[in-house]
């Protein structure tokens, strides 16, 4: 999928959390909703897009994907 | 559910015996509350009211019903007929009965040979002054005047009839005025009882008529003198529906006569849900009638429910099945079979070619929550996916999203009765008596009786300032700040000390309010830090705070002591459709927790819903991460639930939302879409995005009434069937499901679930239902929130507000009394993030978007009727110094130009809206205003940011070239239609 707007979306939901005062509870908080909302290609291309270095993807929103990547990996 | 005959099915045990509607009695006066009951007796009978009743009243209650004219239940008594007249026991004269409160111990009677007497003498001069026309008036048989000289046995007339003592012969008569496209005023038949100005005072709330002139001169006036349709009316019908006589009627009842049978259904238009009574004669309805026990709408209508039907009708209605191979060819009509089995196998074709991925639906909010659900159903059971979405997405689905966080479920808290006990009331995003006209009317007779207005909105809605209101504070916000305004009010309630402790302590999380109130707390959220961005003075911005908290704008955590003001939240989707959109929801839900506002009557978060069934079909399952009732599609055991009431495996990943799926086709991994009763080419942002996605798909699969703007790039056109041609449910904002009662046999010869039963059947996965009552027992069924729903229990309750269960099975009018939905109320901290949606010096204004009364969303109904002389283009309302600046004129023609493309309308200089900003509403599909709406969108649900485009505007002299581009094409896909047609017709 274009990358660009699954970028944008997740650099959005990650701004939400940034309120919130305790980091790893924001970046989980961010994966939540990433599993719950995005349909599995979408999860897909921006997991592999964290995988190439996550270009555009603001810092707290990479570590969330990769806990997302992390926990799907688990499954 | 396998009944073995089809018409013992039709009617389950419970509604065999035909179903007949008592219109509750005219007792003359309104009830009254009291908490002191008084005992008197009327003709022999004793009665017990409420203090403040009516003797008219009371004696209607105790059986005896006392004659009448200027009163009807509606209206506050008038007393100026002199009909009502009753004797009382002590008591000298003969007192109206309407205007005289029954006190403890009184005597009365309604019948002496005295009394008759009197109302004989009356009635005759009424009568005098009256044409003796019976027989060929309109009105006949359906005219209390006539009545009454029954009731009270009128034999002769001893004067009047020519010469000076009338009004309505050839000599005196006034012209009737037919100007309004709905119903006529004829004086000649004028009792001057009132009745009209006061409905349109009283029940409207738009106080257009007065009574001018005296004595015979005497007659009811519209504006300064002039026409209805000249005149401030907003066509509500009210004073129609008021009128004992013909004086005001439907044109169509003159047209066709009165009707043989009438049908309690409940309007299609927005999300009051107003209930109607459909009155038909064989199988053409003669007139709407606002159903005076419509618990939404107590029997008020708004111009389009009560008028605007005559679409259903239309000779554009798509009455026969059609396919094509693409889109760039003529329409070939087919039979049923046919155009099913052709878009069952082009489903399996591109699920076997492309992934069991590669196909989705959507659902409709204007449809029945029975048909939504068998859509989701077919999607997550028949294509074995989770693809379903619907219209939602662009109005509420923040609404879900945040009252889901914060209290646990995604609905409104409220009935709409409940604004009758509020104190304070504020209206955020939305334009409640354009938008949602009858809910406005409640709003504002609450408001005339004292209640205290806040309106939050870049635009000065007619709310801000009508007859007898003013807004005791508008916050004009600049579009897309309302989270730091938000937040702002918030910081004022938090560090001034008027958080309702109390509530909070017993009813909320108290680590997410310790979070949230340091969060609000920071001074980077005090009105004074933000209104530079917000462009809210600070003074109004903390009056509105404490006014909200404490009744007072002025007002001090000492005022708190003795009583908390009820106050009450309603928001549009001024609220919904921002880059923040759920994030200002759950400021809201902050708010209303944090001042205690939440679980009685008067308080409460009321999303006002824009179409008809916006809440049903978010109910039914129709996003693409739940299951129905809320319930996410990841959860093992609603999963084991409905697998295997289903049959099947439900995918346990959450599917494409609508925005995904046009990505997704963009990229060559979707390729087919079932699209029941939406327009999303209209619709939906970024026209140019949703057409390049439509065209790269193979099977586009549209089911609607008409040729809509998305059924223009479709395969596959199914006839929809209007909602007087099925049966069903909606569900209105307040949460209450009220029955669509089929009026007339669909046109094409199939309601809209038969449509999608036949369609999974040809797909493989056969649905068995003979009625929709079926569909709605499966979803009680598996839906714990709908357990006590039935259409029985429908017949029996007039209609339900979910939850309605065992625990209450009545439903639910007050949402959260005893305790949240989630348990503890959630805070949720709200950082105001500027959209990336910015002014420039290239795109230096801000276009907002939004209704108009007179039409309705994509406008495909509305004009199609009439309600086009009211508004029949889209306009661009622009203030007069940024006109200026661009050598603007009203009416001129001008190119409004964002980041996404650019449209041609005609601007209208108002003040109305501040420097700076634009508006327009979105009716007409040739203005394209969703053309220039970016594809910007709330970050939690991809809710699009209709509400804040950044635009030019310059003056033109010709449409755009995408206008330009849009006329060539709809004249050719109409062209493709026609060709249809004249292709030798398949009976159906
Ligand atoms: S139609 Fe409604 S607005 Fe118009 S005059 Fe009658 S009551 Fe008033
Ligand atoms: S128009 Fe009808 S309601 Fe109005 S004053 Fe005349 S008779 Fe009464
Ligand atoms: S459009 Fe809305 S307010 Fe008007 S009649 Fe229909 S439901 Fe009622
Ligand atoms: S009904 Fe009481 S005075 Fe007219």
């Amino acid at each position: 999928m274009e990358i660009q707007p699954l970028i944008k979306m997740a650099n959005q939901i990650g701004q939400f959390f940034e309120a919130w005062p305790d980091p790893a509870q924001a970046r989980s908080e961010i994966a939540n909703h990433l599993q719950r909302f995005w349909e599995p290609r979408m999860r897909r291309a921006i997991v592999a897009h964290v995988e190439q270095g996550g270009e555009g993807l603001a810092l707290p929103v990479r570590d969330a994907v990769k806990l997302l990547a992390e926990r799907q990996a688990g499954h | 559910m396998n009944h073995p005959d089809p018409q013992a099915r039709l009617q389950p045990a419970a509604t065999v015996a035909p179903i007949t509607f008592h219109r509750s009695p005219d007792l003359g006066t309104p009830a009254r509350e009291s908490d002191t009951l008084v005992t008197l007796s009327i003709d022999g009978n004793e009665v017990t009211v409420p203090a403040g009743t009516s003797l008219m009243r009371a004696a209607g209650l105790a059986g005896c019903s006392v004659p009448k004219l200027c009163a009807t239940d509606s209206l506050e008594p008038f007393g100026s007929c002199r009909l009502c007249l009753v004797e009382i026991d002590g008591r000298r004269g003969y007192p109206a009965s309407c205007t005289t409160p029954a006190e403890a111990g009184m005597v009365v009677r309604t019948q002496s040979p005295r009394l008759a007497e009197l109302r004989r003498g009356v009635m005759e001069l009424y009568i005098s002054d009256h044409p003796l026309d019976c027989l060929t008036c309109a009105a006949n048989g359906d005219c209390e005047l006539q009545d009454m000289a029954g009731v009270v046995g009128l034999r002769e007339v001893r004067y009047g009839m020519t010469g000076n003592d009338n009004h309505f012969d050839a000599e005196h008569a006034a012209a009737p005025d037919t100007s309004n496209p709905y119903f006529t005023y004829d004086p000649a038949k004028c009792i001057v009882c009132n009745r009209c100005v006061r409905a349109c005072e009283e029940t409207q709330g738009t106080f257009a008529l007065t009574i001018s002139g005296r004595g015979f001169e005497s007659r009811v006036t519209a504006g300064a003198g002039e026409s209805f349709l000249g005149s401030e009316c907003v066509s509500c019908g009210a004073c129609v529906q008021a009128c004992p006589t013909a004086t005001l009627t439907e044109k169509t009842v003159i047209e066709q006569g009165q009707a043989e049978k009438s049908v309690v259904t409940t309007c299609a238009y927005c999300g009051v849900g107003c209930a109607f009574e459909a009155e038909v004669k064989g199988n053409e309805v003669v007139r709407m009638v606002p159903y005076k026990d419509g618990q939404a709408n107590r029997g008020h209508s708004c111009v389009k429910g009560r008028f605007a039907w005559g679409y259903a009708t239309h000779p554009d209605r798509i009455k026969s099945p059609m396919i094509r191979a693409s889109i760039d060819e003529p329409w070939r009509e087919v039979s049923w079979e046919e155009a099913i089995s052709h878009a069952a196998s082009e489903f399996r074709r591109i699920q076997a070619e492309h992934g069991r991925g590669a196909v989705g639906g959507l659902t409709s909010s204007r449809c029945t929550n029975e048909e939504t659900y068998l859509v989701q159903k077919l999607i997550r059971a028949g294509f074995g996916n989770n693809n379903v979405d619907t219209c939602a997405r662009v109005c509420h689905s923040p609404t879900g999203y945040g009252l889901g966080q914060t209290y646990g479920t995604s609905a409104g808290t409220q009935t709409f009765d409940s604004v009758q006990y509020a104190d304070v009331v504020m209206v955020i995003g939305a334009n409640p008596t354009d938008g949602h006209p009858v809910f406005g009317s409640r709003l504002k007779r609450r408001l005339r009786q004292g209640a205290k207005l806040i309106v939050i909105d870049p635009r000065a809605i007619d709310l801000v300032r009508s007859p007898h209101i003013a807004a005791a504070h508008h916050l004009k916000l600049r579009p897309g700040t309302n989270v730091a305004v938000i937040n702002a009010l918030a910081h004022v309630i938090v560090t001034e000390g008027l958080v309702d402790e109390a509530f909070v302590a017993e009813r909320c999380d108290a680590e997410s309010f310790a979070m949230w109130r340091a969060f609000v707390a920071d001074p980077a959220n005090s009105p004074e830090a933000l209104e530079a961005t917000t462009g809210v003075p600070v003074a109004e911005l903390r009056g509105a705070a404490r006014l909200y908290a404490t009744g007072r704008s002025d007002g001090t955590a000492a005022d708190l002591a003795n009583r908390r003001p009820n106050g009450a939240i309603y928001y549009g989707l001024g609220v919904t459709e921002h880059s923040q959109g759920s994030t200002m929801v759950m400021g809201i839900a902050n708010l209303a927790m944090a001042t205690g506002n939440i679980g009685r009557e008067g308080v409460g978060v009321n999303p006002l819903r824009g179409q008809n069934n916006v809440q049903g079909s978010c109910d039914m399952g129709s996003f693409p991460h739940e299951l129905p009732g809320y319930r996410h599609v990841s959860d093992p055991l609603t999963r084991a639930l409905f697998g295997e009431a289903w049959g099947v495996d439900i995918d346990p990943e959450p599917g494409l939302r609508i925005t995904n799926m046009l990505e997704a086709a963009l990229d060559g991994s979707f390729k087919g879409l079932y699209c029941q009763g939406e327009d999303i080419v209209q619709s939906d942002p970024n026209t140019q995005h949703v057409e390049a996605a439509l065209r790269e798909m193979e099977c586009v699969v549209v089911q609607d009434i008409f040729l809509n703007e998305t059924a223009k790039f479709a395969h596959v056109l199914l006839p929809g069937a209007s909602f007087l041609e099925k049966d069903g449910t909606f569900t209105n904002a307040e949460r209450r499901i009220s029955r669509v009662r089929k009026v007339m046999p669909p046109l094409a010869g199939k309601a809209d679930w038969e449509v999608t039963v036949d369609l999974a059947r040809a797909l493989g996965y056969p649905m068995d239902y003979a009625h929709p009552s079926e569909i709605m027992d499966e979803i009680a069924r598996l839906t714990p929130t709908f357990a006590g729903v039935s259409y029985e229990r429908l017949e029996e309750l007039g209609s339900i507000q979910w939850p309605c269960n065992a625990a209450q099975p009545e439903g639910t009018p007050t949402m959260h009394v005893a305790g949240f939905v989630r348990g503890k109320g959630r805070f949720m901290p709200t950082r105001y993030v500027a959209t990336e949606e910015k002014v420039n010096a290239r795109y230096p204004l801000i276009l907002t978007t939004g209704r108009i009364l007179s039409q309705y969303n994509v406008g495909a109904q509305t004009r199609r009727t009439p309600n086009n002389l009211w508004h029949a283009e889209d306009r661009l309302e622009i203030h007069p110094q940024d006109a200026e600046e661009r050598g603007i004129h009203d009416g001129d023609w001008v190119g409004i130009s964002s980041r996404a493309g650019e449209t041609v309308l005609r601007a209208t200089l108002t003040g109305r809206v501040q420097p700076g900003v634009v508006y327009t509403t979105f009716h007409f599909p040739e203005s394209g205003a969703n053309v220039i709406t970016t594809d910007n969108s709330d970050w939690a649900t991809n809710c699009p940011e209709y509400k804040v485009t950044a635009v030019q505007v310059v003056p033109v002299s010709k449409p755009s070239e995408w206008q330009a581009r849009f006329q060539r094409f709809t004249r050719r896909q109409e062209d493709h239609l026609r060709a249809a047609s004249a292709d030798g017709k398949v009976e159906v």
